[in-house]
């Protein structure tokens, strides 16, 4: 399995997620935001960090770099393309997501460990993923989830939630949504379910002495499911 | 021309800055407020000529990047 991580100036998790990718089987390259050509892929990873600096809006600049002609191709063509926190801000910003990631509801920068549920399992990320519920970590200032009633609709109508925020049982209350996310989602897909954008970091959680396993056994089940 | 323009968010998008700014203004005495919302403006100088089209290319770099349109309105404000 071949994969592909974005680089872009300002991302900071490019490298994590190269060590994960590689920990679990996936032949990876890095990819240089101002190429023009993705390497053969099986799945493309936009990774978490800062690009541009965050500049007018989380991801907007990114979303018009060069490489990214190509990731919307692929993507179109119904190649596997991943967005982990900025990375999902450069998806909802490439239009290839739904909705757009509004500033967290207390204006806190948030960093701690949470838990999520997997809200829908027919798809080649969570199928036949032992768990349901997952602790991964987020860090993020804008995570705050949001997108017009019309589209939220739709939304649900395609059963496109990824991922909620919930408790350790799995109960998604507002307890447990940590930035005001709309309807706790913390996770989307496109309709065709092969591009996923979501908050948490799950590249941070594999390593059983420094932070647990689950990153690890979605990381093991993903590169099963495309192979 | 210099074409200037605002982007505010949209009525039914919560705007938490403008809250913190609007009772920040209530804390240090500034009576009657009814509500503050936050936005960003620009100003963009380019060697087009005509009004008409400086403001079009605006629009559409307002719509291709300056703007969400999914939470977001522009406002082209002034030109000269």
């Amino acid at each position: 399995m071949h994969s592909s991580v974005i680089t872009f100036p300002g991302s900071n998790c490019d490298r994590d997620m190269d060590v994960a990718l590689k920990k679990f089987g996936f032949k990876n390259k890095m990819v240089w935001h101002d190429d023009t050509e993705l390497p053969k892929s099986d799945l493309v990873v936009l990774p978490g960090g800062f690009s541009y600096g965050d500049y007018l809006r989380c991801g907007s600049m990114a979303s018009k770099s060069k490489i990214m002609k190509s990731v919307l191709n692929f993507a179109q063509g119904g190649g596997k393309v991943m967005g982990i926190c900025n990375g999902f801000q450069i998806l909802v910003e490439s239009g290839l997501l739904p909705g757009v990631l509004l500033r967290n509801k207390y204006l806190e920068f948030i960093c701690k460990n949470v838990f999520v549920k997997a809200n829908n399992k027919d798809n080649s990320y969570f199928k036949n993923n032992k768990k349901d519920v997952y602790e991964f970590h987020i860090a993020h200032n804008e995570g705050n989830y949001f997108c017009s009633n019309e589209q939220i609709k739709e939304i649900n109508d395609n059963d496109q939630i990824a991922l909620f925020y919930s408790d350790e049982n799995g109960n998604v209350n507002e307890q447990s949504n940590p930035n005001g996310s709309l309807q706790n989602i913390a996770g989307v897909f496109n309709k065709q379910k092969n591009v996923l954008g979501m908050m948490p970091h799950p590249e941070r959680m594999i390593d059983p002495a420094l932070s647990g396993e689950d990153g690890s056994i979605f990381f093991e089940n993903l590169i099963n499911n495309l192979k | 021309m210099k074409i200037s323009v605002v982007i505010t968010l949209k009525k039914d998008v919560l705007d938490p800055q403008g809250k913190v700014i609007h009772q920040t203004l209530d804390g240090i005495g500034f009576e009657g407020i009814n509500e503050v919302r936050q936005g960003k403006y620009f100003e963009i100088d380019t060697n087009e000529s005509d009004k008409k089209k400086a403001e079009e290319k605006v629009e559409e770099m307002c719509k291709k990047l300056l703007a969400n349109l999914v939470i977001e309105d522009f406002k082209i404000i002034g030109s000269q």
